[in-house]
């Protein structure tokens, strides 16, 4: 548990000379869920990309675990029209046996698609085949990219709710990038505010009293969070208390503890 | 030996041999130009072809190498020029294509003691087919089908999500410069067949066509080979029967086929 899987040590990335992610430090433990909030252009997709090793660093690092398998959850699957796929092909294009990528699948509740084309499937079928995909892998780490775009509100929060539950039975890492506040804040252990720089972090309930949250997503979202994080807050710490129990040791350079005071940056 | 040496020596039968070699890899090729976009990027390369005999007249080379060399310094030049972002893909596409066929033809009248059969090279010669041309169409297939076995999960994932197969550890940048390489090797060697500037049409038409009834990408493959097989049959046939030219005969009946398998598949199959 001492072990980070990813610890990102003041990294910076810019686009020509513009700054796209200043100085952030972050470390993901096994049974984490870091979810990275922000408004466009925060840098959240190129901070993720960092960390996947697909976004060259300008400068600080991304050290990760030894033989880390990333499962990596893509914003989107846009196939090209011309090429024909079934998800039965896509998924042992994993190079894992049929028999796993039918299990991954039945985990994600989309194991009656096998057969189906993917140019078929709606917006959260497919979220839930990437995830499937993603699950094939057996990962160390699950690295998601906005996973509930395109999912209708019912969908987001069942989807929000499987993730947390592979958390627990895969004990992996979780990072994702969400748009979701309200459901995220919910799901997630720890809450990133980016913009560019890591504004505020910590806690779901501290953070939204953070004056640099309110600041950055304005007085009345940070007030409906609260006030739902609060009714969420409970079943949340049901499971939290297995992973607080376990990580008593871990704590990160922006996190803070449940009864710390919020966690500024 | 005696009847194969009989059929080698009929310059029909080396031209369908030769032929149905061309569409074994133009098959799986088509369906990467197809899914990848890269029609009008094919057919830019094969217009660099003429420069790349020109130059092989130049500096006295085997001229399928010289072609061979000219698509891929071409392809590495179009890679780096369209990262710089500053032309659309398409003018930066349009503008060299143009202009190597152009700085082809220019450096050819350069050289007045070679004699060039400009009609056979950009619109294919039956029987300009020599048993030495077999040797590089069945050298070239072996290499490129070997290639293709050995890189298939690669390439189909880096074309299916390109980031998702850089996670899964795929070297994406290395699979794209094996893939033109590929290309580069298959205008060269079914330049004698279709012609320069045909090439693309024997790409992108068996694999358009085998896209509406494929429902996953090997079947496409397979079937875009098959509809290549019946295009250069039945285009030489027709050469033959009715002395068309071998090239334009071939790519007519592969738009028939097409024209044939859209007008009657039903609904299109995912």
């Amino acid at each position: 548990m001492a072990d980070s899987l990813v610890s990102l040590d003041n990294l910076t990335i810019r686009f020509d000379e513009r700054l796209v992610v200043d100085r952030v430090n972050l470390k993901v433990h096994r049974g984490d869920i870091v979810t990275i909030i922000g408004p466009n252009g925060a840098g959240k997709t190129t901070l993720i990309k960092a960390i996947l090793g697909i976004q060259k660093v300008s400068s600080g690092q991304v050290s990760l675990k030894k033989d880390l398998v990333i499962g990596y959850v893509p914003q989107h699957l846009t196939l090209e029209s011309t090429l024909p796929l079934s998800v039965k092909r896509f998924m042992l294009l994993s190079g894992k046996s049929l028999a796993e990528c039918e299990s991954a699948l039945t985990r994600t509740g989309v194991s009656h698609l096998l057969h189906a084309s993917v140019h078929h499937l709606s917006g959260g079928e497919k979220q839930r085949l990437l995830l499937a995909r993603a699950l094939a892998r057996k990962p160390d780490l699950l690295v998601l990219d906005e996973p509930a775009q395109g999912v209708d509100i019912n969908g987001q929060a069942s989807l929000y709710n499987l993730i947390r539950q592979l958390r627990d039975e895969l004990h992996c890492g979780v990072i994702m990038i969400s748009h979701d506040l309200h459901l995220v804040m919910a799901a997630t252990d720890k809450v990133i505010c980016l913009n560019q720089h890591v504004c505020c972090s910590g806690y779901p309930e501290d953070i939204s009293h953070d004056p640099a949250f309110i600041e950055t997503f304005g007085r009345p979202v940070a007030e409906s969070l609260a006030v739902y994080h609060h009714h969420h807050n409970h079943s949340h710490n049901l499971h939290g208390d297995v992973i607080n129990g376990g990580a008593p040791d871990a704590p990160t350079s922006h996190g803070g503890h449940p009864e710390c005071d919020h966690a500024h940056h | 030996m005696h009847t194969i040496d009989a059929i080698l020596d009929d310059f029909f039968w080396r031209a369908l041999i030769g032929g149905l070699g061309v569409a074994l890899v133009a098959g799986p090729l088509g369906c990467f130009a197809v899914w990848r976009r890269m029609a009008y990027f094919g057919d830019t390369l094969a217009h660099s072809a003429l420069l790349g005999i020109a130059l092989s007249f130049l500096i006295s080379i085997p001229l399928n190498l010289g072609v061979i060399i000219t698509c891929l310094v071409l392809a590495i030049a179009l890679v780096f020029l369209s990262r710089l972002r500053t032309l659309a893909t398409d003018t930066l596409l349009g503008i060299l294509a143009h202009s190597a066929l152009a700085i082809g033809l220019v450096t050819l009248s350069f050289m007045p003691d070679v004699r060039v059969d400009l009609a056979g090279l950009l619109f294919g010669d039956l029987l300009a087919m020599s048993r030495n041309d077999l040797i590089w169409i069945y050298g070239g297939a072996a290499l490129i089908l070997f290639l293709l076995a050995l890189l298939w999960r690669g390439l189909l994932m880096s074309t299916i999500h390109e980031e998702l197969a850089r996670v899964e550890g795929v070297a994406v940048e290395r699979l794209r410069l094996i893939l033109m390489l590929m290309f580069s090797l298959v205008i060269a060697v079914a330049m004698k067949i279709v012609g320069v500037l045909l090439i693309t049409a024997l790409l992108i038409i068996p694999a358009a066509t085998a896209r509406r009834l494929a429902h996953n990408p090997e079947v496409m493959v397979v079937m875009a080979v098959a509809f290549g097989f019946i295009a250069v049959t039945g285009g030489l046939s027709l050469s033959w029967h009715l002395d068309t030219p071998a090239g334009p005969s071939v790519v007519v009946t592969a738009f028939a086929v097409f024209l044939l398998v859209y007008g009657t598949a039903g609904r299109a199959r995912a």
